[in-house]
C-alpha cells in the first residue's frame, strides 16, 4: 500500500523534474531568484524556500553497485519521510533529488556537481564505494557542499565537506581482534581480501595490531573484485592451519568464498577455527545463504537483531515502508543516521548554510539511532559501539557482544600506517 | 597552394563543418550555463575518439573495441602529471612519506616509482600523451596487420587488450591508484583547473584541437590513402595485388586513431578533473563505438554529433529516470542501428539534404557524387538494390 503511494509521488517528481530540466538548458536558473529570499537560515542561496528544503540523494541505482546500495537509497528516503511527518527541518518540509550514480565513479562526479551547482541543495546523502567518495571529493570542496557517507571505509580521509556515518577502519577492526583474542584464544591469523584499498587498509591496520599482541599473522592474500576460485587459498588456509581466518572479501566473490570454504570441509560451526569478517552483513549474507556461512563472526557496528527500542521501531518501519523481506545491513542503517545528523546540525545551527552546518556538527549526538548512542566526533567521524555478530542459517546475525565504551574514530591512527 | 578548396571538401561539408563551429563554438558557449557547457566539453573529448573510428572502422574498415585503450593512455599521461603537481610535500605532510601521490603513500610505496620520472614535465608530458598511444598502436599494428590479421579477430583482439590493461590498472594500484583511478587533480602549471574561467578556456582549447583533429581527418579521408583505404574495405586483395602495403596504411590509420583517442584522453582529464580505469577497459571501448554508430560511421562530422547527442541524452534521461534511463538509452541504439544503419549522417543525407536550397546541397561538384557513392559499403548498396 505505502509503496505503491510512494511510486505515485515518483512519478510526479519525476515529471515535475523534466520541467525543471527543459527550464535548466535555457540559462535561466529557476532555483536562484526564488532562493535568495534573505533570512538567517539561508545565506549563500541554496535551494530552500520558505517551507521547503530540496536534498540529493546519489546512489547507484544501476549497474553492479545497485544491489547494494538500493538499501542506502530507500534507509534515507525513510528517514526523510519520517522528519518530514514531524514537521521537517526548521519547519521546512524535506525535497530531496534523486541522481543514479550508475556504479560508474564519473557519473557520481557529474550527477555531484549537478545537485551543487544546478540544483542548489542543502545536503546530498550518497555514494557507496571508496572509488566514488574519491570521485565527488573534489566537486563538494570546491562548491562546498555537504555529503553524509554512510559506508565503513578504510579511514585516511577527513575532509570538511564530509560526514562520515559509517564507521572507519580501526572502530571496526581493534575491537573485533581484541575480542577472537579474549573469547577464542587466538594465536594465528591469515589475512585475507579483494584486493583494493579498503581491504589492503585495513589488513594493514589489523596486522599491525595482532603483531602488538604479540600474535602471528601465518598469510595474507589477496583477490581481484569479483574473483572466483578460491580454492588455492583454501588449500594454503588448511596447511597453515591458523586459528583465525580474517576475511575482508566484498561483493559477489563473497559467495564464491564461502561455499568453496564449505565445499572443504572447513565448517565454521566447528570450535576448532574461527572466521571473522568486516565484510558481510545481512545483505550479503541473501546472497551467500545463510547455510553457508553459518557460524561465522562479523564486527560491525550494528545488526538488524539488534535488541532496543529505537531498531525494533526502525526495522518496523523500514519493512512498512520497503515490504517484509527486506533486510537491513550495516551500511543501511549508517544511511539512515545521515538526513537526522544533518537535521539535528541545521537546528543546532539555525542555518541550512554550510559553514554554519559544518560549525555545528562536532558534538551532535542522536539518542534515536537505531544502533544506539552516537556522537559526532571533530573529525567527522563517529563515535559508535561496535559489536560482534555469530551468522545464523536464517541470513541473521545473533549479536554476541558489544563494546562497552564508544569507540573513538580515528581516520589516522598513529602507529598503524 | 596546389590544392583547391573543392578537393578538400565540397559545400555540404563545408555547410556542416560552419554549423558544428557556430553551435559548438557560439551558440552553446552563450545558451548553456557552465556546469552544462562542462558537460559539453566532456562529451567532444569522446568526440576525438569518434572521428579516429570513423578514418579506422568507417573508411578502412578496421573494426577496434579497444579505443579506450589510447583515450585512456592520454589521459593517464596527464593525470600523472597534474597528480605530481598537487603532491607536493607541503601538500602531502601528514603521509608517511610526503612528496608522491597520496595512494602510493596507502600502498606502502616510500618512493616514486621510475616511470612516473617524466611526468615532473609538462612538456614531456605533451610529447608522452601523444607518443606512448601512438607507439602503443603500432606494436600492436605491426603485429596484427603484418600477419594479415584483420576483420572479428582483429576486434576481439583489441577488445581483450582493453580488458587486460583495465586489469593491469587495477591490480597495480601502488603505481596506478588503482580502481579509485587518479583523483583530485588541482592545477595546471600553477593555474587552478576547477575554476570557472579555467573551464571556459579548457572548453575553447578542446573546441580547438576538436576542429584541428577534424580537418585532419577530413584531409585523409580526401587524399590517396582515404581512397585506399576504402578501396581496402571493399576489396583488401585487389589493394594488395596493386602493389600496394596494404598492412602499413592500416597501421599509419590505426596509429592516427589512436593518436586522436590520446588528444581526447588528456583533455578529458583536464576538464572532469580526473581519471579512471572505468574509461579503459570494454564497456567504454564499445560505448565509443556505438556512438559512431548511431553519429554515422561514414562521416566525421556525424561522429561528433552521434558523441553529443548520445552523452547529452544520456545525461538527461538519466536525470529524468533515474531508475529506468538505461532501458531508454538500450531502446534508443536499437532503433537507430535498426532503422538507420548509416546513423545519423545517413538520415541527413537521405532525408533532409534533398529538402536543403541548391547552394548548399552536395552536388556542387562532380568529384562530390562520386565521393558519397564510394563511401556506401558494399553491404548497404547491395541491399539497396
Amino acid at each position: 500500500m505505502v509503496r505503491k503511494i510512494e511510486d505515485k509521488s515518483g512519478l510526479l517528481s519525476s515529471l515535475r523534474r523534466k520541467l525543471i530540466l527543459g527550464m535548466a538548458a535555457l540559462p535561466v536558473m529557476a532555483m536562484s531568484p526564488l532562493a535568495a529570499v534573505a533570512s538567517d537560515a539561508n545565506t549563500t542561496g541554496l535551494a530552500v524556500t520558505d517551507d521547503e528544503v530540496t536534498v540529493g540523494i546519489l546512489h547507484s541505482v544501476t549497474g553492479t553497485m545497485a544491489i547494494s546500495e538500493t538499501g542506502s537509497v530507500q534507509a534515507e528516503k525513510l528517514a526523510i519521510e519520517q522528519i518530514n511527518a514531524m514537521g521537517g527541518v526548521l519547519g521546512r518540509k524535506i525535497k530531496y533529488i534523486q541522481e543514479d550514480g550508475a556504479s560508474d565513479w564519473p557519473t557520481f562526479a557529474e550527477k555531484s556537481k549537478k545537485l551543487l551547482v544546478n540544483d542548489k541543495v542543502a545536503a546530498v546523502f550518497g555514494c557507496w564505494t571508496s572509488a566514488s567518495r574519491k570521485a565527488v571529493l573534489p566537486v563538494f570542496e570546491q562548491y562546498n557542499g555537504m555529503l553524509y557517507y554512510p559506508t565503513f571505509y578504510e579511514g585516511l580521509e577527513q575532509s570538511p565537506n564530509v560526514i562520515y556515518t559509517g564507521q572507519e577502519a580501526t572502530q571496526q577492526i581493534l575491537a573485533g581482534i581484541d575480542w577472537v583474542v579474549k573469547e577464542k584464544g587466538a594465536k594465528s591469523f591469515f589475512l585475507l581480501g579483494s584486493d583494493y584499498i579498503w581491504p589492503r587498509t585495513s589488513n594493514k591496520i589489523a596486522r599491525k595490531h595482532i603483531e602488538k599482541l604479540g600474535l602471528k599473522v601465518v598469510g595474507e592474500e589477496y583477490y581481484p573484485l569479483g574473483h572466483t576460485q578460491f580454492n588455492s587459498v583454501i588449500n594454503k588456509i588448511r596447511l597453515k592451519k591458523p586459528d583465525v581466518i580474517y576475511a575482508i572479501v566484498v561483493g559477489g566473490s563473497n559467495v564464491a568464498f564461502y561455499k568453496q570454504l564449505k565445499a572443504a570441509g572447513i565448517d565454521l560451526t566447528k570450535d576448532n577455527v574461527t572466521l571473522l569478517t568486516i565484510s558481510v552483513t545481512e545483505d550479503e549474507i541473501r546472497g551467500i545463504g545463510g547455510e553457508n556461512i553459518e557460524g561465522a563472526y562479523a564486527a560491525m557496528k550494528y545488526f538488524q537483531s539488534l535488541d532496543n527500542e529505537n531498531n525494533k521501531a526502525f526495522v518496523s518501519a523500514f519493512k512498512e515502508m520497503w515490504g517484509d523481506d527486506i533486510v537491513i545491513g550495516d551500511v543501511t542503517q549508517a544511511a539512515y543516521l545521515g538526513p537526522w545528523l544533518w537535521k539535528a546540525a541545521v537546528e543546532k545551527a539555525g542555518s541550512f548554510d554550510i559553514d554554519k552546518v559544518r560549525a555545528a556538527s562536532p558534538g551532535i549526538e542522536l539518542t534515536t539511532a537505531p544502533e544506539g548512542y552516537v556522537r559526532i566526533h571533530e573529525n567527522h567521524h563517529l563515535w559508535s559501539k561496535t559489536r560482534i555478530g555469530l551468522a545464523k542459517k536464517d541470513g541473521q546475525y545473533d549479536v554476541l557482544y558489544e563494546t562497552e565504551e564508544l569507540m573513538e574514530p580515528n581516520p589516522f591512527p598513529e602507529g598503524y600506517q | 597552394m596546389n590544392f583547391k578548396i573543392s578537393s578538400f571538401a565540397n559545400r555540404t561539408e563545408i555547410f556542416g563543418f560552419l554549423v558544428l563551429a557556430v553551435l559548438i563554438v557560439v551558440i552553446l558557449p552563450l545558451a548553456l550555463d557552465i556546469f552544462r557547457l562542462n558537460l559539453i566539453g566532456k562529451y567532444l573529448t569522446y568526440a576525438f575518439v569518434a572521428i579516429g573510428l570513423v578514418l579506422c572502422w568507417g573508411a578502412g574498415g578496421i573494426l577496434s573495441l579497444g579505443q579506450g585503450v589510447f583515450f585512456g593512455l592520454g589521459g593517464y599521461c596527464m593525470a600523472m602529471f597534474l597528480k605530481l603537481e598537487a603532491s607536493t610535500p607541503e601538500a602531502t605532510k601528514i603521509q608517511s612519506t610526503p612528496g608522491i601521490p597520496d595512494f602510493m603513500d596507502w600502498n606502502q610505496l616510500t618512493e616514486l616509482p621510475w616511470f612516473w620520472e617524466p611526468f615532473h614535465s609538462f612538456p614531456l608530458t605533451l610529447v608522452a600523451i601523444l607518443v606512448v598511444p601512438t607507439v602503443f598502436a603500432y606494436i600492436l599494428g605491426v603485429a596484427m596487420f603484418k600477419r594479415r590479421v584483420g576483420g572479428v579477430y582483429f576486434a576481439i583482439i583489441t577488445q581483450a587488450i582493453a580488458a587486460i590493461l583495465t586489469i593491469l590498472i587495477i591490480g597495480q594500484q601502488g603505481y596506478t591508484g588503482g580502481v579509485n583511478g587518479i583523483t583530485d587533480l588541482r592545477t595546471l602549471m600553477g593555474w587552478d583547473i576547477r575554476t570557472e574561467s579555467a573551464q571556459y578556456t579548457l572548453y575553447f582549447v578542446n573546441a580547438f584541437l576538436l576542429f584541428v583533429v577534424l580537418l585532419v581527418a577530413q584531409y585523409v579521408r580526401k587524399s590517396k590513402l582515404g581512397r585506399l583505404l576504402v578501396a581496402m574495405r571493399e576489396k583488401e586483395d585487389r589493394v594488395r595485388f596493386s602493389g600496394y602495403s596494404v598492412a602499413n596504411f592500416k597501421i599509419f590509420v590505426f596509429c592516427l586513431g589512436a593518436a586522436f583517442s590520446a588528444i581526447g584522453g588528456a583533455m578529458f582529464t583536464l576538464q572532469v578533473g580526473f581519471m579512471s580505469p572505468s574509461f579503459v577497459g570494454i564497456v567504454p571501448s564499445i560505448e565509443m563505438v556505438i556512438f559512431t554508430a548511431v553519429g554515422g560511421r561514414l562521416s566525421i562530422l556525424g561522429a561528433v554529433w552521434g558523441a553529443l547527442i548520445i552523452n547529452q541524452a544520456k545525461t538527461l534521461l538519466s536525470e529524468a529516470f533515474p531508475e529506468l534511463w538505461l532501458l531508454a538509452m538500450g531502446g534508443l541504439f536499437i532503433a537507430v542501428v535498426m532503422a538507420f544503419p548509416n546513423g545519423l549522417a545517413g538520415l541527413y543525407t537521405t532525408y533532409v539534404e534533398p529538402r536543403l536550397p541548391k547552394f548548399l546541397s552536395g552536388n556542387g561538384g562532380k568529384d562530390a557524387d562520386d565521393d558519397s557513392d564510394a563511401d556506401v559499403p558494399l553491404a548497404s548498396k547491395q541491399a539497396a538494390e
